[in-house]
């Protein structure tokens, strides 16, 4: 008997019946089904492994909790992967939301539509011992002589040039991988990632990365804070605030933090 | 010995046999008529005298000197033999004074101002003056070819080799061609011509050399060779060109 | 009074106008309406022709380029010294220089093979990456060796083309004045050849320019990165279509002026 009531109650799980009694009924792209987008590749601590459908990584697992607030079954999330540029091309897109680290700024968001912020991210600068060695430190004036470079993509862009100030013009790339492989060549000393990201590389990806301190949020003139991104006028946007406020009041979002991105503490903050 | 003496010449494109041992005598300051069909090897046998195309067999002597050893360098020889084209071969981004001075320059190491006294009277000499600075499509046919002659002469050279250089041109023109060799004629110029001008060869020449499928078939002075041909294809080859 | 063949002309030159002018101004029209009626032309519009984002980036997408035409400037001149030089190295031929031939095509072979974004990469990233001191790893310097490999190779094959168009009889002519192989090439072959391919080398700077903006992946903020940046920050496309319109100034001016050497010198030769 107690097997029965498991088999139904998964099968309706299973098809998003559950949906149905929630907010978010007949405004997704396939009915019962979340589609969501993220980067090709997703990186790590966002998501681990590439996989976002393991739940391992930060936005893997705020994403799962999304929608099972909103009362989709683990099951019912789909995955599909997009650019940057698609997330923001005009027309109709092939996705619920997308997440991959997007910033919110309102001239995006006249473009597309912002959910409300999962994650306020410090900014933070990513170099190498043999720069440290040689010197660099946190303060200002240290980090004017370095060459900077950073993800033309990301609002990295903007912070160098508001608060630092680089004596030479940045140099800027096309992803993550490729500002690292610029780093290895010696090419620029230093790069401006979001915390999560800095650690990650400088702990994984680059051989002697150090992460030699962060941007409090607060200093930038817009605290960078990331969003889930949706097509412009997408109704399903209240359904996902309404679960994101959710899950900020009983402390699952900050948990997820604690679990995936603990190691963003003790990092020294740039006066 | 003759100044240039080719003995048993032979040169094949592949299985065709053009000059088929061949046996020239040009003496210093003989002008040699080469004539025959087309095809008939006289372009050939002189590209072989210039060497710019290697001999299979046989002997080329220049003033006594065996100019025909395989691997031979063939510039300083080159420069001893002079050769005008057909199809002129003037260099067209250059003027025709440029393409007359152009060879003496690499040469002779010497520089444009140290030549143009020399070249300018040669330009005069053969009535071109006034087309020195003219680039050769500014030229008309006759004026390219007497050009192509005043830079081969240029160098110096102790024979000159003329290929067919009226048959090119409109029948007006050739005059004006012709009247250069005899100019040179009259210099002792030592010369060997391949023509299809009859009336010049007879005029001019010392000797007529009727060439045939590769061979000489008949040579002798003008005379003999227009008037009492002793071979069959020399008088059927005549009597169609004449 | 005109003849009878002259009216008949005129009438035809007349007829023909109206017709060209006609479909001209339908296709055009049928562009200008039915664009707009797409369902999806206002979020078009609004993300690719946005007046306010085009006023707010061109300036700074105009002093992007000015690294395009630097970057262009500094490897014109070494690509066609190089393609020069592969070329003549294909065109050896003594014995003694076969490996150079050799060397010669392989080198055409593999770069013209290979994406110039690939090229880019490998050299931008791979040789400074072996440890050069600054500024010797610069990615303007080896992006520039990139860009210069690659279009060398192919502004080698040009030339080779040249040197192969110019008539056998030209080599004869200089060589019977006893000029010596190299002297031929020099003062024959090669002005008659490089003047032949003038069309066909500006067609293929005319790609270089626009291929330039290919080293914006290894670092350098040129226009189309810039673009990119404006993008990002404006969530808005309206930047790439500035930066098409400054290629486009360039290169359209270029590219008429290429065909018409071309249509010259097809004049000429007949």
């Amino acid at each position: 008997m107690r097997l029965l009531l498991t088999t139904i109650l998964s099968s309706l799980v299973a098809t998003g019946a559950f949906a149905q009694n929630y907010c978010a009924a007949g405004k997704t792209l396939l009915d019962n089904k979340l589609t969501v987008a993220t980067g090709n590749p997703a990186y790590f601590p966002w998501v681990m492994d590439d996989a976002p459908e393991s739940k391992n990584g930060f936005e893997a697992a705020v994403v799962y909790a999304v929608a099972n607030e909103m009362g989709f079954a683990d099951s019912a999330v789909v995955w599909t992967r997009s650019s940057f540029d698609q997330a923001i091309q005009p027309g109709v897109k092939d996705f619920d939301f997308n997440v991959q680290q997007f910033s919110i700024t309102p001239e995006r968001d006249e473009i597309v539509d912002f959910s409300a912020p999962y994650y306020a991210a410090a900014m933070a600068v990513l170099t190498r011992k043999t720069v440290v060695d040689k010197g660099a430190d946190t303060s200002i004036g240290a980090l004017k002589g370095l060459i900077w470079g950073a993800d033309a993509n990301t609002t990295a862009v903007p912070m160098l040039a508001d608060i630092v100030q680089p004596d030479k013009e940045p140099l800027l790339y096309g992803d993550n991988a490729d500002v690292v492989e610029a780093m290895k060549a010696n090419q620029i000393d230093a790069a401006l990632f979001d915390l999560p990201t800095a650690l990650y590389l400088s702990a994984v990806v680059l051989e002697d990365g150090v992460v030699l301190g962060q941007f409090p949020a607060e200093r930038s003139e817009n605290p960078d804070e990331f969003g889930l991104l949706f097509e412009e006028g997408n109704p399903l946007k209240e359904c996902v605030d309404a679960a994101l406020e959710t899950l900020k009041q009983n402390g699952t979002l900050a948990a997820l933090e604690t679990e995936w991105l603990s190691a963003t503490t003790g990092v020294p903050v740039i006066e | 010995m003759a100044f240039l003496e080719t003995r048993r010449l032979t040169k094949s494109f592949g299985k065709n046999t053009v000059c088929n041992s061949i046996d020239l005598r040009v003496d210093k300051g003989e002008l040699v008529c080469l004539i025959g069909a087309s095809g008939s090897g006289k372009s050939t046998l002189l590209k072989c005298l210039n060497l710019l195309e290697p001999i299979d067999d046989g002997e080329i002597f220049l003033d006594g000197e065996d100019i025909s050893i395989p691997g031979l360098d063939p510039q300083p020889v080159r420069k001893r033999i002079g050769i005008v084209f057909q199809s002129y071969n003037l260099f067209p981004h250059m003027t025709a004074a440029e393409n007359v001075m152009l060879a003496p320059r690499r040469l002779h190491k010497r520089s444009r101002d140290d030549l143009l006294p020399q070249v300018t009277e040669l330009f005069s000499r053969f009535g071109l003056k006034d087309q020195m600075q003219h680039y050769p499509e500014q030229l008309s046919g006759g004026q390219q070819q007497r050009v192509a002659i005043v830079r081969a002469l240029a160098m110096r050279p102790e024979i000159m080799l003329f290929d067919e250089i009226t048959s090119a041109l409109d029948p007006e023109l050739v005059g004006e061609v012709l009247d250069v060799l005899r100019q040179l004629r009259s210099k002792g110029m030592t010369m060997i011509l391949a023509t299809h001008e009859m009336g010049f060869a007879r005029e001019l020449a010392d000797k007529v050399c009727f060439l045939d499928g590769g061979v000489i078939l008949e040579e002798g002075p003008p005379e003999t060779v227009f008037t009492q041909p002793t071979e069959v294809r020399t008088r059927e080859f005549l009597a169609r060109v004449l | 009074m005109p003849t009878r063949r002259q009216a008949y002309e005129t009438r035809v030159k007349r007829r023909s106008a109206v017709i060209a002018g006609g479909s001209t101004l339908g296709v055009l029209a049928a562009i200008v309406l039915l664009v707009p009626l797409a369902p999806g032309w206002p979020g078009v519009k609004k993300s690719f022709f946005n007046a306010e984002v085009f006023a707010k980036t061109f300036p700074g997408l105009l002093d992007a380029f000015v690294w395009d035409v630097a970057i262009f400037l500094w490897s014109a001149p070494l690509i066609f010294l190089l393609g020069l030089l592969i070329a003549l190295a294909r065109d050896a031929r003594s014995p003694a220089l076969y490996p150079l031939r050799l060397f010669g095509m392989f080198y055409t072979d593999i770069f013209r093979g290979v994406p110039v974004i690939l090229v880019i990469y490998l050299i931008g990233f791979g040789i400074p990456g072996l440890g050069l001191p600054r500024p010797w790893n610069s990615p303007f310097i080896w992006g520039t060796v990139a860009l210069v490999l690659t279009y060398s190779a192919y502004v080698a094959e040009v030339f080779r083309t040249g040197i192969e168009s110019v008539h056998q009889s030209q080599r004869a002519a200089a060589a019977s004045l006893g000029l010596v192989n190299k002297d031929v090439m020099r003062y024959v072959i090669l002005p008659q050849a490089i003047r032949k391919v003038v069309p066909a080398n500006m067609n293929l700077f005319i790609a270089l320019q626009k291929d330039v903006a290919l080293l914006s992946f290894i670092g350098p903020v040129e226009i189309f990165r810039q673009a990119g940046v404006y993008k990002s920050l404006l969530a808005n496309f309206t930047p790439y279509v500035g930066a098409a319109l400054i290629f486009l100034a360039i290169t359209i001016p270029a590219t008429r002026y290429a065909d018409y050497l071309l249509a010259k010198q097809l004049r000429e030769r007949t």
